[in-house]
């Protein structure tokens, strides 16, 4: 009587068990595939990006799209060269003032301050500079520069630019820099070198290719910025005329064309847009090969 | 350093503004009329966190599963293609996503969201009370999901990778199931890392200007303030990037630029505090790592 009655009781023991343990595989195999499920509809829009703009953008290339300046509205003639040559120039520019400044304080931080009041405030700050809108920047780069100088300007469009991109470029060098070893360093010490001459010829060349990384990374996010743009080169439809006067860049022009009423402007639009994508895609596959050949030859 | 030259450049121009009108939050008007100017932000205020509220409950989700997909899952073999595929989805500037956004992805809102939601409650429910158009806060919301979801999936990633991976095996021991070992060995550990990543998004969201104003249908004034999901809206960011070029006195630009203050008060105080939840993870994390 006794041993029966056990044997009941650890059998429902086992039966709940296995009814609570088949409850929890249905839960896990529900999670995982409400994950994968998840990362599906994630990529849905990156596959439309991509085909749409490749279809709808080729159409719109052709030599004369590439060398032309805009013909007139809604004609669908002409091209977005002046857009494509200011793009370089206001992006090179930005990157031209941001790459010193953002290396050096970014070598600063990790070398000659890691600890103390002043390197924690700058690094605090320069976080916060990587957060803000960049419509508010452009608003920075307005008041300081068009307001002041009178005219919309490459140059007012460069420094906005650049405060977008030096707060990238600083964090990528430092933390680079943190990881180069620390022996490396006290080799150079070992050798009574000065921490300049450390620097510069040991620990900058260990980290060289993340820093280059780091800078191309920040060339194609602010190749890409449109909003501050907007108030302060405003855009034009004439080739680039001086470092004072008004100039297009493709975002903005993409942006000018899609609100536009006409078929041909939206074609347009979309060519630009494969344009700009190509362009950023060629100089970060640019980069990596320079990379892959370097540590090729570094190798042996 | 160039932060303070920034901050110290917009104060100056919300001077201007700040003699002016005082209720300048609170007011709905919007009128550049010489003469009856005035001026108040509340609607684009509310459309900003309509729309970045839609984003994150729609964004968030989808990153956190699929941050647990790469990191918990899927082989390593996928997940390292798929964190490439996010990052390719990250570099895509924000221009081409807008463009996209209105040519394509708007009517796809438009049919297969946001039409049989209106014919089913017809009026009913205050949210799809309006004619679906596409270009309106809903649609805005989803943009900005789709444009935050990797940003935040990458930083979930990350933290959850620091993970001691003693952690999972003491669970695993112990006989969980995969999911339950996510919920009782890693989500505790990361979970402020998690709202710290969100909070970045957020930041991206409030801020993003030139995608929003492709879709969100740009109407100003009182009429600006969403009667329902799918009304069209404006949002801080997008306003000023609508009428900066056309601004016809001082006096709307300055309330242009006064837009842009709130605008960066409001992104400055969630980035920082995205910022020491984060930092607070990282110092836990090289307690245990220490132990």
């Amino acid at each position: 009587m006794t041993i029966n009655s056990n044997k009941d009781y650890s059998a429902i023991v086992l039966e709940a068990v296995n009814k609570k343990y088949r409850k929890r595989l249905v839960v896990n195999k529900l999670v995982t595939v409400g994950t994968i499920v998840c990362v599906i509809a994630a990529l849905v829009p990156l596959a439309s990006i991509l085909i749409e703009v490749v279809k709808n953008g080729i159409s719109a290339i052709s030599f004369e799209f590439l060398t032309q300046p805009q013909g007139s509205i809604g004609s669908g003639s002409g091209g977005i060269a002046p857009a494509i040559q200011g793009t370089i120039i206001v992006v090179g520019l930005a990157a031209a003032i941001a790459t010193p400044v953002g290396v050096l304080t970014g070598i600063y931080l990790s070398e000659f301050a890691k600890e103390g009041a002043f390197p924690n405030t700058v690094r605090f700050f320069n976080d916060v500079l990587t957060g803000l809108p960049s419509i508010v920047i452009g608003i920075v780069g307005y008041v300081a520069i068009v307001l002041t100088t009178g005219s919309f300007s490459v140059m007012a469009g460069a420094l906005s630019l650049s405060i977008i991109m030096m707060p990238i470029v600083v964090r990528v060098t430092e933390e680079t820099l943190k990881v180069v070893p620390y022996s490396l360093r006290e080799a150079g010490h070992s050798l009574g070198l000065s921490k300049a001459k450390i620097t510069l010829f040991i620990v900058l060349p260990a980290a060289k290719d993340g820093i280059l990384t780091g800078i191309v990374i920040a060339i194609s996010r602010i190749a890409g910025e449109t909003a501050p743009l907007i108030m302060t080169i405003l855009g034009t439809s004439l080739f680039f005329t001086g470092f004072t006067g008004p100039v297009d860049a493709l975002p903005l022009r993409i942006w000018r064309l899609a609100s536009q009423p006409y078929e041909s402007a939206h074609a347009f639009g979309w060519g630009s847009a494969l344009i700009l994508i190509l362009m950023i895609l060629a100089l970060s596959m640019g980069l990596r090969l320079l990379i892959q050949k370097r540590s090729y030859k570094a190798v042996p | 350093m160039v932060g303070l030259v920034g901050f110290s450049v917009t104060k100056g121009s919300v001077d201007i503004f700040s003699k002016e009108g005082i209720n300048f939050v609170i007011k709905s008007d919007w009128n550049a009329v010489e003469g009856r100017e005035s001026y108040g932000a509340l609607p684009y205020i509310v459309g900003t966190l309509l729309s970045a509220g839609i984003a994150m409950a729609i964004g968030v989700p989808i990153s956190l599963a699929i941050a647990i997909f790469i990191s918990e899952i899927a082989p390593p073999k996928i997940g390292t293609a798929l964190s490439f595929l996010s990052e390719l989805l990250a570099a895509v500037p924000s221009i081409i996503y807008g463009l996209w956004a209105l040519f394509v992805f708007r009517f796809w809102v438009r049919d297969i969201v946001e039409k049989p939601l209106y014919d089913a409650f017809h009026g009913s429910l205050p949210f799809f009370a309006k004619t679906p158009f596409g270009l309106d806060i809903f649609t805005a919301g989803i943009v900005l999901a789709i444009m935050i979801i990797p940003i935040i999936s990458s930083i979930c990633r990350e933290v959850m990778r620091v993970v001691p991976y003693s952690q999972r095996e003491a669970a695993y021991s112990l006989g969980a199931t995969r999911w339950e070992t996510v919920r009782t060995a890693v989500f505790p550990y990361v979970k402020s890392g998690i709202v710290g990543a969100s909070m970045l998004g957020l930041g991206r969201a409030i801020g993003e200007t030139i995608l929003v104003t492709m879709v969100i249908g740009n109407v100003i004034g009182p009429g600006a303030i969403p009667t329902s999901l799918f009304s069209q809206g404006q949002t801080l960011a997008s306003l000023v990037a609508n009428e900066f070029n056309e601004a016809s006195s001082d006096l709307q630009l300055s309330a242009l630029i006064a837009l842009g203050a709130i605008l960066l008060v409001l992104t400055m105080a969630i980035n920082i505090v995205a910022r020491l939840l984060v930092k607070k993870k990282v110092k836990i994390q090289s307690g245990a790592k220490s132990q």
